[in-house]
């Protein structure tokens, strides 16, 4: 029997309360536990802390296979332990495309074999992401990897008869369709948001209509073919609307947005730098502020990472020249507490929400998201939110370093973060360690 | 600091010179006057009317900006340029008078030889100065001399024209010790 | 000043300083020496990763009449036609010791990038990056129309200048209407609403869709270069529309006021932007643009490497300390 006492830590609902862990399982929640195992419990300190259930990641890009130069299952898993995260979604476009059975099936593994967190396969809707022939997705939904969220994220399912049948189909698994939204016709070359800064910079522009057009035809095949629909991370102002008044009409839709989506603004391309390069690109003020609001209403469901390791090389580089993307794992929460939390937009309850309860839900992942409660997983996350961190792109546990952070100074370190009852991150450990 | 030419002086040597200058040139019918800017340029104006009184009739009088053919331009920032404008008659066969207020390493007037040899071949080329400083670099003398100003490195030589400054002087300044 | 890699960076003075500048280099560039000492000494690479002669051999006068030693890299048959990187392209540049680098380019911000990358010490200037900038480009325009028409001193207050045609794509339009507008210039846009940006009512200069009604308002035009391939990406019908209605040609030059110069950056598209014989008329102050283009660069390559040895940072630093 291993058992772990969290003492002196502060729930999501605010109240002060201590935590037995025994084994895999939350066995005892109380101001002051009473259980005979706490006797003989390892003690955690959680005084000043947060205790959260451990976070869940929607979307995320582990590489593997095909470019583990830039990530691993292992080093992704690390960087997600290290973010507070007990589960990752892993994206399908790798080298080969996770569009099998097989593909999905060696992610899984190589999750189980890391230990670090749940890595759930997302599958290819499309073969080879191609936008033409739906992939095996029966086969994916029945592997062991058991896929229920199908993405060719990174391309968009453009044709609206492909999008319509992957709709359909994947009712019969009580599977999603997480859908990229990007018109590829208005968005050819592009490289960043349309707008006030790309007419200065002569960089062509991505407009956030080509990603509008694409939510509001979805919404509508959704609720036509009565399925369900997940929009990923969703950038714009008027995407917001779109969903909300979807929503209304109880249309089955939910939707992500990314934590740099919620801090970053399009005028930091004024720096050439690539590192401010990503797909769907930075958007204006107006907005973030939406997306904000967006998620505090709950229009928007979930924050999700998109986590999207690059090598060095890829944006060492000329602006039009470099890969499209950032890492976030092991920023995420922080950058949600000082936008959400920290300006009084959301309460820490609806954090627990929106980073995992919600995703847990809408991935099907079953032993995830929980929350604290007695007879729950013991998928726990504890973060010191008085404290203040600056990001350092050469100390992440990512193997990439492409975050669009470094140097600044974010809220909320992660002290510790638990899946099943075994300790994944010990924050102690990273002073020893770097 | 000690003033050392008052305006009357420099005045005076003006005078002198423009009277020099005809003298060794037999007259102002072969000669062209360039002054350095910024205050060689005002020198040649005034000795330009002083000889016009002198003679009844005007001379030709430009000027010569030297800046691009510096060689201590690696060690400076860069400085905007000066218009050249070289009388109409052109330089060609002239007897050409250099005039510029300080003359000190010779190096400025090496960079004129430079960039009057761009323009054309004057018969002969000499040169007026109202101080000289002394502390050569080059081999290089002046014709006409308003005054011998023995001096240090250390110290430095103002020279400041009514034109431009309100008041014509020159100050002799002990330079400001540069490190603490 | 360091760097010119944008209008946008470049203050009112600067700006002016440079005219100014050029004015003086003009002179040498017309007397019987057209060599002067300057930059002896000094490396300048022409790093042209897009074709264009006519820039390239521009730099290439100016660099030579200032004595500079000019070295050219351009793209083809170089190792950057086979898959090397900028920053390897750049700590080779540095390695040689080179003063400055000209850098022509395809994409947006590589000037920018080049500056601030940590692998490159010297001078950088932009000779047009991607659909950004052409710094030396709007700097040459506005030194031709300031000779002609402003007395060849002081600023353009009150100058109404019209350009005409695709503005998106130019990065020779978006230097200029900052340049032009911040020396006092009014600056009018016309195109089809296709060939202007998303963006473009925040720009100083305001936007016309009727050529003919802005003409004969206009003291300078400027026509911009239309590629034919445009026309497959949708953005104008044909090209017989095209010059129909942006086009410069014998009807319009009548609408001309009688001073007003027309100017284009070339190369032309004869008979699509502009008629041969509004390109060859009294009018056009073409062939000047490019005279006065070598005078402009050799004022930026002079204010730019004049001083900027480590000996002179060695002497500010002393005199500041």
């Amino acid at each position: 029997m291993s058992a772990y006492l969290i003492s002196g830590g502060t729930l999501a609902d605010n109240t002060q309360k201590d935590i037995l862990i025994v084994d895999e399982v939350i066995s005892e929640i109380a101001t002051k536990v009473v259980s005979a195992s706490a006797a003989s419990a390892v003690v955690i300190d959680a005084r000043d802390c947060i205790v959260l259930p451990g976070l869940v990641d929607l979307h995320t890009h582990l590489r593997e296979p095909g470019r583990e130069d830039s990530e691993t299952v292992a080093s992704g898993s690390r960087a997600a332990a290290r973010g507070g995260f007990t589960a990752v979604s892993a994206m399908a476009n790798t080298f080969p495309v996770a569009d099998t059975a097989g593909v999905v099936e060696q992610v899984y593994r190589l999750g189980q074999a890391t230990g670090l967190c749940d890595v759930f396969p997302i599958g290819a809707v499309t073969q080879g992401l191609l936008g033409k022939q739906l992939a095996e997705l029966g086969a994916m939904a029945s592997s062991a990897a058991r896929v229920r969220v199908f993405s060719d994220d990174g391309n968009c399912v453009s044709d609206a008869m492909v999008m319509r049948r992957a709709l359909e189909y994947v009712k019969q698994f009580s599977g999603v369709i997480a859908q990229h939204a990007q018109d590829p016709t208005l968005t050819v070359d592009a490289q960043m948001n349309e707008g006030v800064i790309s007419s200065r910079l002569g960089l062509k522009g991505w407009p956030a209509v080509a990603e509008e057009a694409i939510i509001a035809r979805d919404i509508l095949l959704a609720d036509h073919v009565q399925s369900r629909l997940h929009i990923c991370h969703l950038t714009t102002a008027g995407g917001v609307e779109i969903v909300r008044w979807a929503k209304a009409r109880g249309i089955n839709v939910t939707a992500e947005v990314t934590p740099h989506h919620l801090l970053l603004t399009d005028d930091l391309a004024t720096s050439y730098d690539p590192v401010f390069k990503v797909n769907p690109p930075l958007r204006t003020l107006k907005d973030v502020m939406a997306l904000r609001e967006g998620l505090a209403d709950g229009t928007i469901d979930i924050v999700a990472t998109d986590h999207a390791p690059h090598p060095t090389e890829s944006k060492e580089c000329e602006w039009q020249s470099a890969a499209f993307g950032m890492i976030g794992l092991e920023s995420a929460l922080s950058v949600v507490q000082q936008t959400m939390v920290d300006s009084s937009l959301m309460t820490w309850e609806q954090v627990v929400d929106r980073m995992s309860v919600a995703p847990a839900r809408i991935g099907g992942y079953s032993n995830q998201g929980q929350g604290i409660r007695v007879g729950a997983a013991a998928n726990i996350t504890i973060v010191n939110s008085k404290k203040k961190w600056r990001v350092d792109k050469d100390l992440v546990a990512s193997r990439s370093r492409n975050t669009p952070f470094h140097g600044m100074e974010l809220p909320g370190v992660v002290i510790c973060t638990m899946l099943r009852g075994k300790i994944t991150f010990d924050g102690q450990m990273r002073a020893v360690n770097g | 600091m000690s003033i050392a030419m008052p305006a009357v002086d420099i005045s005076r040597a003006i005078t002198r010179i423009s009277h020099e200058i005809l003298e060794r040139n037999g007259g102002s019918d072969s000669i062209t006057l360039l002054g350095i800017p910024t205050r060689g340029a005002h020198l040649a104006k005034r000795i330009a009317s002083q000889i016009a009184q002198i003679e009844g009739r005007e001379v030709p009088v430009g000027t010569l900006d030297i800046t691009l053919h510096r060689d201590d331009l690696r060690m400076r920032p860069p400085r905007g340029l000066a218009p050249t404008l070289i009388p109409t008659q052109g330089i060609e066969g002239r007897d050409v008078i250099l005039i510029d207020d300080v003359f000190y390493s010779g190096r400025t007037i090496r960079a004129a030889l430079d960039a009057l040899g761009e323009i054309g071949r004057p018969r002969t080329v000499q040169l007026a100065v109202l101080v000289d400083r002394g502390h050569r670099e080059l081999p290089i003398r002046a014709d006409f001399v308003g005054k011998n100003l023995p001096t240090s490195r250390l110290q430095s030589v103002k020279v400041h024209l009514s034109e431009l400054d309100g008041i014509d002087e020159v100050l002799l300044e002990e330079e400001a010790v540069i490190s603490q | 000043m360091k760097h010119l890699l944008s209008i946008e960076d470049l203050s009112y003075e600067e700006a002016l300083s440079i005219l100014d500048t050029a004015h003086e280099m003009a002179r040498v560039s017309d007397g019987p020496v057209k060599k002067l000492p300057t930059l002896r000494g000094r490396t300048i690479v022409n790093l042209f990763l897009e074709d264009s002669t006519r820039t390239r051999i521009s730099f290439e006068a100016a660099a030579k009449r200032l004595s500079a030693d000019v070295i050219n890299f351009a793209a083809k048959g170089s190792s950057v036609s086979k898959g090397e990187s900028l920053k390897d392209t750049a700590q080779t540049l540095q390695a040689m010791g080179t003063d400055a680098v000209i850098i022509r380019h395809s994409a947006s911000g590589s000037a920018h990038w080049l500056a601030h990358s940590p692998w490159m010490n010297g001078s950088v200037i932009n000779a047009g990056d991607g659909t950004h900038e052409h710094p030396t480009q709007a700097l040459l325009d506005a030194f031709t129309i300031r000779k002609h028409l402003c007395g060849g001193a002081g600023d353009l207050g009150g100058m109404n200048v019209g350009i005409v045609g695709d503005v998106l794509h130019s990065r020779v339009a978006r230097s200029n209407v900052l340049l032009l507008s911040k020396l006092g210039a009014n600056v009018v846009l016309i195109a089809p609403p296709t060939l202007l940006p998303v963006g473009v009512e925040s720009w100083p200069a305001t936007v016309s869709y009727d050529f003919n009604r802005e003409i004969p308002k206009l003291d300078a035009l400027m026509m911009l270069r239309v590629q034919q391939e445009r026309m497959n990406d949708y953005f104008f019908p044909t090209s017989r529309e095209y010059a129909q209605y942006f086009g410069l040609n014998r009807d319009r030059l009548t609408l001309l006021k009688q001073n007003s110069i027309i100017m284009h950056p070339g190369p032309m598209n004869r008979g699509l932007e502009i008629t041969a014989e509004c390109a060859d008329s009294a009018r056009s102050v073409i062939v000047e643009q490019v005279k006065n283009g070598v005078s402009v660069r050799m004022a930026v390559l002079y204010l730019l490497l004049a001083g900027s040895s480590e000996i002179a940072s060695a002497v500010n630093a002393e005199v500041n300390a």
